[in-house]
């Protein structure tokens, strides 16, 4: 299809899948939820950071290119493309950063983007705790106001890669009389701050993914604080709607899978069945693109993304998931052989690829939590009892 | 690159829903369903007043000129509508056949396009996609491609058949039915297989049209019906099943403008990208029916209450034009065909 990309979109697009044909890995890395893995991701990001493409639609003066919105998109498309590395640094550079280009103070910026761009620190979300998980605002840490600063309280725990990140970011409640959405702020800790202790934990592919981040009276300066004192909550959702934080995932990596997929099928049909499954992946994966492309233009044109988000979420998590399938039940009797064994098709990364898939129907707010926020609020169906 | 609408399109669209409405859609599926031809007729009339079947026609035989991205947006509306009649058939798929015939046989194509384009006349089409023919009491002529020849058929050679829904009137074609070779050749076949590819995304955008009014109904019912003390539309086993509907039609979508967008730059992916419309728009479209009868419980099934119009009409159109299993197919042949062109995606 031809999207009429302009000149410059165009330049962008051969310079970036040039630098990538020119060093993207051509083997895979080790996993980035091991302690070897994600060393080399970091020096990956390095790399990235090195060439200003490890965050493209940042201010140059932060390590971006000011990329527009588009050229983000088709960044992506060449980098999953290209086959390169998972973004150890994500959670920093999609979740946090627009939220500190928002609300975070110039200093802040300063201090943090750029070691962000560069790889030299990765950071870790702490947002669920043990009793606040979809019910987010249910968060029991604490933060007491000290001199200079505030200590923090309590348990976090599902936090992505925190047993080898250097930060950590997140809500603690900091006015212990107030409930729910209210008196909660928005605290950056280093990770081997005193106080703090990480307890990883194995995930289902056993790797130790994620993990427990325990704070015990954990010091921090009234300038780690991001956006006003009491109003984490309104600054964490901030930029869920916006264009920096779209929370999409890029295209580009379903795009990509569905590309191998219809290789993997190619190199091994199966019955017709699953050929039909092949096709509907293909198709899925199209219809988020083409839609990305639909947002892309609504916010140039100075829309914005709002609840609509919701609906991105729940269509790209069930689309990994199926595609994912898919390919496992082509590999039949291979499906089951783990990244490692000697029999294993691409090296195992099918079923690597559906281990990880199926968090996503789980993570950045479970499915259950974005139908009731497409039925309410993009449907206007009555608010009911939660 | 803008991949949304245009102002004028969005405007457009609004018109013809306001027409529509104040036609007042369900009723005169009905009327068409009892056999009363009038109130679709006049539909129509209204709709030729707005230039839909001139839509596709060229500027030369009094047509709009317009492109597959407007085309798109006044069939998606008539599905909204639900609106009876041969419409795919006469504003889309015979002014692309005729405007394929032109420069051999302009004795037919101007003086016919020339009337599709006034609404003078309607055309029908049967094609080995869609054998049996839709509409032909609403028809001036029969058209039927048969590999290179197209032919007008007799009205002997037609044998009523009933569909699912009511308001589309189906003939089967005879064995050895009376039939006259109107053009021959290797550009007939060229024409319909364009044709095809216009038909079917006509049918995308009606079928994308007709899941957006049944997640309407339904969203509107859940938020109005109260049992156990509550709108049903706060309980969660109800709104998620609507929830899934709004995400199939946001994602749909993109698929049928894409393919227009295939179509109007006359895309190596065309086939591909109209295929894969279809495949989404009547999953879609589905979908939203079962979901819209299960919300609205037993008045859903009842033929009196407008739910039934729209289901039986989704029904219908699903494999019309092609079924799933067909589309899917030629997805993964062009995606096989086309790994070795380098695509530019």
């Amino acid at each position: 299809m031809d999207l009429g990309l302009d000149e410059e979109t165009r330049r962008f697009r051969d310079e970036a899948r040039e630098w990538l044909r020119a060093h993207a890995p051509t083997t895979p890395l080790p996993s980035l939820d091991t302690a070897a893995g994600f060393a080399r991701h970091r020096d990956w990001e390095r790399l990235l950071g090195e060439a200003q493409w490890s965050a493209v639609s940042w201010p140059r003066e932060y390590g971006g290119r000011d990329a527009t919105l588009l050229q983000w998109v088709v960044f992506e498309e060449e980098y999953y493309r290209a086959g390169a590395p998972a973004r150890v640094s994500q959670n920093g550079v999609f979740l946090l950063a627009p939220t500190m280009f928002e609300h975070g103070t110039a200093e802040q910026r300063r201090r943090f983007l750029p070691r962000m761009a560069q790889g030299a620190d990765i950071w870790a979300q702490a947002w669920s705790e043990p009793e606040a998980g979809s019910d987010l605002a249910g968060i029991r840490s604490t933060a007491t106001r000290v001199e200079g600063g505030w200590r923090l309280r309590g348990q976090k725990t599902w936090s992505s890669r925190a047993a080898f990140a250097d930060w950590g970011f997140g809500l603690f409640r900091s006015d212990p009389a107030a409930e729910r959405h209210h008196g909660l702020t928005y605290y950056l800790f280093p990770l081997d701050a005193d106080g703090v202790t990480v307890r990883p934990i194995a995930q289902l592919d056993g790797e130790t993914g994620f993990a427990e981040i325990f704070l015990d009276d954990v010091f921090v300066p009234d300038s780690d604080v991001l956006g006003p004192v009491g109003a984490g909550w309104k600054v964490a959702m901030s930029t869920a709607g916006s264009e920096r934080g779209l929370s999409l995932r890029s295209p580009g990596r379903f795009c990509a899978a569905a590309d191998r997929l219809v290789d993997l099928w190619r190199r091994l049909p199966g019955s017709d069945a699953i050929a039909e499954r092949v096709a509907d992946a293909w198709i899925s994966a199209q219809a988020y693109r083409l839609h990305t492309f639909g947002t892309v233009t609504r916010l140039a044109e100075g829309g914005k993304v709002g609840a609509e988000a919701s609906l991105g979420k729940l269509f790209w998590s069930e689309l990994d998931v199926a595609l994912h399938e898919t390919a496992l039940d082509l590999l039949a009797a291979d499906a089951e052989l783990a990244p490692g064994s000697p029999d294993a098709v691409d090296d195992g990364r099918w079923l690597d690829g559906y281990l990880f898939a199926l968090a996503g129907p789980i993570y950045a707010g479970t499915n259950e939590i974005q139908r009731n926020v497409v039925a309410e609020r993009v449907l206007g169906l009555p608010r009911g009892p939660r | 690159m803008r991949f949304a609408p245009a102002p004028e399109q969005q405007h457009f669209a609004r018109s013809l829903h306001d027409l529509l409405t104040d036609a007042g859609s369900a009723a005169v599926a009905r009327a068409v369903a009892r056999g009363d031809l009038s109130a679709g007729q006049s539909v129509w009339k209204q709709l030729s007043a707005i230039g839909v079947p001139a839509l596709l026609v060229p500027e030369s035989a009094g047509g709009l000129g317009a492109d597959c991205a407007d085309m798109i947006t006044a069939f998606e509306e008539l599905g909204h509508h639900a609106v009876p009649g041969p419409l795919v058939e006469s504003a889309v798929v015979a002014p692309a056949l005729l405007r394929g015939l032109g420069d051999e046989h302009p004795e037919i194509a101007e003086p016919w396009l020339e009337g599709l384009a006034s609404g003078e006349r309607v055309l029908t089409v049967a094609h080995p996609l869609c054998p049996r023919v839709v509409g032909a009491r609403w028809a001036d002529e029969v058209l039927r491609v048969d590999g290179h020849d197209l032919q007008v058929l007799a009205a002997s050679a037609l044998r009523e058949q009933r569909s699912v829904d009511p308001s589309r009137h189906l003939d089967t074609i005879k064995d050895g039915g009376e039939a006259e070779r109107l053009a021959t050749g290797p550009r007939v076949a060229a024409a319909a297989a364009h044709a095809v590819e216009l038909g079917t995304l006509a049918v995308s955008a009606q079928l994308l049209g007709a899941a957006r009014m049944l997640l309407e109904m339904g969203t509107e019912y859940a938020g109005q019906r109260e049992q156990f003390g509550r709108r049903i539309g706060e309980f969660q086993a109800v709104k998620h099943q609507l929830a899934d509907v709004a995400v199939a039609v946001e994602f749909a979508r993109p698929l049928v403008r894409g393919a227009a967008v295939a179509l109007d730059s006359d895309s190596p992916d065309t086939a591909r990208d109209v295929s894969a419309a279809k495949v989404s728009a009547s999953r879609t479209a589905d979908r939203a029916a079962r979901t819209a009868l299960q919300v609205h419980g037993a008045i859903g099934y009842t033929q009196e209450h407008d739910v039934s119009v729209w289901l039986l009409y989704v029904r219908a159109l699903s494999n019309a034009w092609g079924t799933g299993s067909y589309h899917r197919q030629r997805v993964l042949s062009a995606l096989t065909a086309a790994s070795g062109r380098g695509s530019e995606g």
